[in-house]
Parts: structure tokens; sequence; C-alpha cells
């Protein structure tokens, strides 16, 4: 094939313009003005002067602490959860599929603060629905946003709801793709449905399974509009402030734009382990 | 053979038994937001139980629309939404094709670039982005602000370079014997056969887009230029404000993209699913 750089690059022009301006440069800008004291006019270098004060502040620690908290939590739950979705969605048993796929696709197209205001709502104190139907089966109604516990868990509740099906969506299609005589072969050596999910669907779906973990998992470790939201800017006293709301904070509201970069690089740090154990994962065995 | 098919039912059972209780739960929010939105407040902070929708809804948009431009802010998002969808499935299919139909100087470089750089967080560009827009172009509050710094995104370009290059090359050599100029067989030969990945694109940048919520937050927070996710976010936490006007407004924002979602399940679907597709 011949070269046609002229041709190709006009057809690539206009993305990689916008490409480059806001997204490559500002990849690399974020890691320089992390080393720079952004308090002062103008701007002076120095590198430790975030680095160093990141280190050193329980804030960050907090922080840091919640989200990993959450990830190590939902994200597991979450996935075994779509798993357990797209297996029996795909079930050649299931009647009214279409029902059923509505049930769990539809929160994919809610937006975060229309959900976010709605589980609000269903967890108030004193008027929401959940303690509602809790006090209606005798049990004590809970303070679900004044204590870090479950403040913490209807975070997690309310991710999880938002983003199972979407992965189940990811994973249905994985399962689709497996193909059919591996089960059929299965079935006539007497293989029971359980095995056949242990041995074939699992390692088959592998993958797919990793994939969804890595980005429930870098999409968990920036979560921002719930906590901001839902627990009204990570309270009580910061029990559920995670990574993305404190870069907001420092960012955007101390306008902190240096210590802010630092939040973010250590966010993007993380992510970039966690994709290098993806590969380790789904790496072709030897 | 009798009992396979007693063992099939009984499996039919429990998996029904087992699915549609979880089918509920998943729907309750959803429910809980129409019922919510069609109800006054003092219904909704009342000790009752409530499970049915009442008739307050009109009233609820307007109490909604005291609290702040709704209506106003909903214009802006379609307006954004229409926008950046048709920009953004124009750029990436074009990057998409030049990447699956040429051979070209850097195409390795480009190629690696965006794949070593899609799984980064988006919180690590934002500051650079939100420096670079609101003080060094003065743009914030606008439009274009709202609209072009989000069509760096590369799934598109990943897609389409995926959907042209499983086409027959034969097609397109075919015409550019003939003669036919490159773009013209970029636009009416390779666009209308790649309708259904088109739509499937289209329909995942307008949600992103009509979701999208910390981006036009930090960038448009001036009220007239707010989108209608942060109009409607700026309510929630303050006193003295409609709740059931809140609920209204999230029904409007989600009941336009559950009916699509319907309809266009299939597009829909393969649209998330192609994320998978790296």
């Amino acid at each position: 094939m011949r070269y046609q750089n002229a041709t190709a690059y006009r057809f690539l022009a206009p993305y990689l313009l916008i490409f480059s301006i806001f997204w490559l440069w500002p990849i690399i800008d974020s890691f320089l003005i992390s080393f720079q004291a952004t308090r002062t006019v103008p701007w002076r270098f120095s590198p430790t002067f975030n680095w160093g004060r990141l280190i050193g502040d329980p804030a960050f620690f907090n922080a840091l602490k919640n989200t990993l908290l959450i990830l190590v939590i939902q994200v597991p739950v979450m996935i075994t959860l779509a798993i357990v979705m797209a297996v029996l969605l795909n079930s050649p048993l299931l009647k009214a599929r279409g029902l059923f796929r509505f049930a769990f696709f539809a929160p994919v197209v809610v937006g975060e603060v229309a959900y976010s205001a709605v589980f609000r709502l269903m967890f108030n104190l004193d008027y929401g629905i959940i303690n509602k139907l809790l006090n209606s089966v005798g049990l004590p109604s809970i303070d679900w946003f004044s204590n870090v516990t479950p403040a913490m868990a209807v975070i997690m509740i309310a991710v999880t709801w938002r983003w199972a099906g979407y992965n189940a969506i990811i994973l249905l299609a994985g399962l689709q793709s497996i193909p059919q005589d591996v089960y059929e072969a299965a079935t006539l050596d007497r293989v029971s449905k359980l095995k056949q999910f242990i041995y074939i669907t699992l390692p088959l779906l592998k993958p797919i399974i990793v994939f969804c973990a890595v980005l429930s998992i870098i999409g968990t470790m920036q979560l921002f509009t719930e906590p901001f939201l839902i627990t009204e800017r990570g309270g009580p006293g910061g029990g559920t402030e995670t990574l993305g709301l404190l870069l907001y904070r420092q960012g955007f509201r101390s306008l902190n734009f240096g210590y802010a970069s630092a939040i973010a690089y250590t966010m993007a740090g993380l992510a970039i382990a966690i994709s290098l154990v993806q590969l380790w994962l789904t790496r072709d065995p030897k | 053979m009798s009992s396979r098919s007693a063992s099939k039912l009984g499996r039919s059972i429990a998996l029904h038994l087992f699915l549609t209780p979880l089918a509920l739960i998943w729907l309750f929010p959803l429910w809980m937001m129409v019922i919510f939105s069609t109800m006054p407040d003092r219904g909704i902070f009342s000790p009752s139980i409530e499970l049915l929708p009442h008739g307050n809804f009109l009233d609820n948009v307007n109490n909604l629309q005291r609290d702040t431009n709704f209506i106003g802010a909903i214009g802006i998002s379609v307006s954004v939404a229409v926008t950046y969808t048709f920009l953004s499935v124009m750029l990436t299919s074009m990057a998409g094709w030049a990447l699956a139909r040429y051979q070209f100087f850097g195409k390795g470089l480009v190629v690696a670039i965006i794949l070593g750089t899609i799984t980064l967080p988006y919180a690590v560009v934002l500051i650079p982005q939100f420096i670079m827009v609101a003080r060094d172009f003065k743009l914030a509050n606008t439009w274009v602000a709202l609209i072009v710094p989000p069509l760096f995104n590369s799934l598109g370009v990943l897609f389409m370079r995926q959907a042209f290059s499983m086409m027959p090359h034969e097609l397109f050599d075919a015409a550019r014997v003939e003669g036919v100029k490159e773009w013209r067989i970029f636009l009416f030969v390779a666009l209308p056969l790649a309708r259904p990945m088109l739509a499937a694109l289209a329909i995942i940048l307008f949600l992103a887009s009509w979701n999208n919520y910390l981006w036009p937050l930090l960038i448009n927070s001036k009220p007239g230029a707010m989108t209608a996710p942060v109009a409607l976010g700026t309510l929630i936490g303050l006193t003295k404000v409609s709740w059931g006007g809140i609920m209204a407004g999230a029904v409007m924002l989600t009941a336009p993209m559950l009916v699509v979602f319907v309809l266009l399940q299939r597009h829909f679907i393969a649209g998330i699913a192609a994320g998978a597709i790296k």
C-alpha cells in the first residue's frame, strides 16, 4: 500500500487539532502545573510545594482512603451483579426478556444529577421511602446521612444501581460471542449448568470481566457527583469525601491549581497501575 | 425426557422468581422519580407511603421554573447536545476513516497515543482545560466552552476505524479507479454504508453530552448559561426549594432518554458494547 500522507492528514487534522489542544497538551500541562506554586503571581517552579503538601495532608489521605474503600467494596459487588444479570438475561428460558432488559439497562440513560436527587430523597431520614418501608416491617429508621457508614452505603448503592446494567450490556455482548456448540458438547457430556458456567463461561469471559472491572475502577476512582450531591459535599464531616471531590474543592473552590493537579496525577498514577494489572491479567499465555 | 423437561420448568421458575424482584428493585428509583414528580411538596414530606402517581406534575414544573429557569436550560442542553453530537460524529469518523483507509507517516504513533491515553482519568485534564478555556481563551459561560473541549473524546475514532476497516476495500478502490475524489468516496460511499454504526455512535455521544455534569458545572456556572443538569444541581441541598419541582426536572431530563432507549435499543446497546472493542 502506498503512502498517502496528504490525504490522510486532511481527514485527521480537525480531530487531531482538538485532541492535542484539549487532551494531549492538558495531560502534559497538568503534570507541569503540579510542580508549581500556583497561589503566587506569577507561578513559580517548586517541585516539592504541592507534592510535599500532598504526602502530609490528612484531607488527602482521608479522600484516598474513602475512594479506595468504595472501590474495594462497590466494584466487586457490582461486577458480580452484572455477571449474574448478563448470564440470566442470556438464558433461553427467560420470558419477557425485553422487560427485564429495560429494568436493568434503563439506569444507563439516567443522568448523575437526576438520580442523585432521587436517591437523596429516597434515603431522607424522616420522609424517605426507604425508612418508611423499613418502619412498615417493624425496623427502625436509619439516619443515612448523619453517619459515615450508612452514608457510604448510600453512595455505593447509588453507583451500583447506575452502572451494573451498563456492565451487564458489555458482558452480555461477550456472552453472545461464545460459540453455542461448546455448551452443546458439554450438555451432551452431562456437564451440569453450574460447571459449564465455572469451566466454560467464566474463563472465556475473563478478558471482558477484567475490562469491565478496570473501566469501573477508573470510573469509581473519579467519583464526584454522588458525594457532591447525595451526601452534600462529602458529608458527614468529610466522611464520604473522595479524591474527585477533593480535587474539585482544591481546584475550583480554593483555586489552588497546583495542588489539584497533584491530586489529579495521583489518580492518573492509580489508573496507570490498574491498566498495567489489566494487561498482565489478560496477557497471552506463553 | 419428561424428567428433563420437568427440571427445565423448575429452572425456568427459579430464574423468574429470582429475576423479577431484582428487576422491581432496579425499577424502583425510576418509579419513585415519577411518583415524586407528580406529588405536592407537602405530600413528599409526609409520613404516609405513596407509591402511585398524583396529579401535580405541571404545578411542579411551574415551581421548578420559579426556582430556576429550567426550560431555558433545557434549550441550551438540547442545542449543545445536538451540535456536539454532529461535530463529534464528523470529526471522529473522518479520523477513523483516515486510520482505517490510508497508510501514512506517523500512523502507528497516532494510534499508540490514542490507545495509550484513553484510560487516563478525565480529572487529569480538568485543571489545564479550565485554565485554558476560562482564562486564556476567555470563553467561560459560552456555548463554545460547552461544545468544543469535549470533542477530544476518542471513543468514536476507534469505533469508526473499526467500522470502516470491516468494509470491503474493493468497493472504495473501484471508485478511486473511476477517478472519484477521496472525500467524495468518504462522504457518499463509506458514510452511508456505516449508517448503523453512526447511529450507535451518535446516540452514545448525545447521551454523554446531555448528561454531562462536571465540565458544564465548572465552565458555565452563570445563571442563564447553565445546562439543565447544572441548573437542577444548584437546587439540590438548598432549603426553601420545591422538591416536587426538582423531581419534575429529573423526569424531564430522564424521560426523553428513556424513550430514545426503548425505540433505539439495538443501536444503544451496540454503542455501549462497542466500548469494549479496543
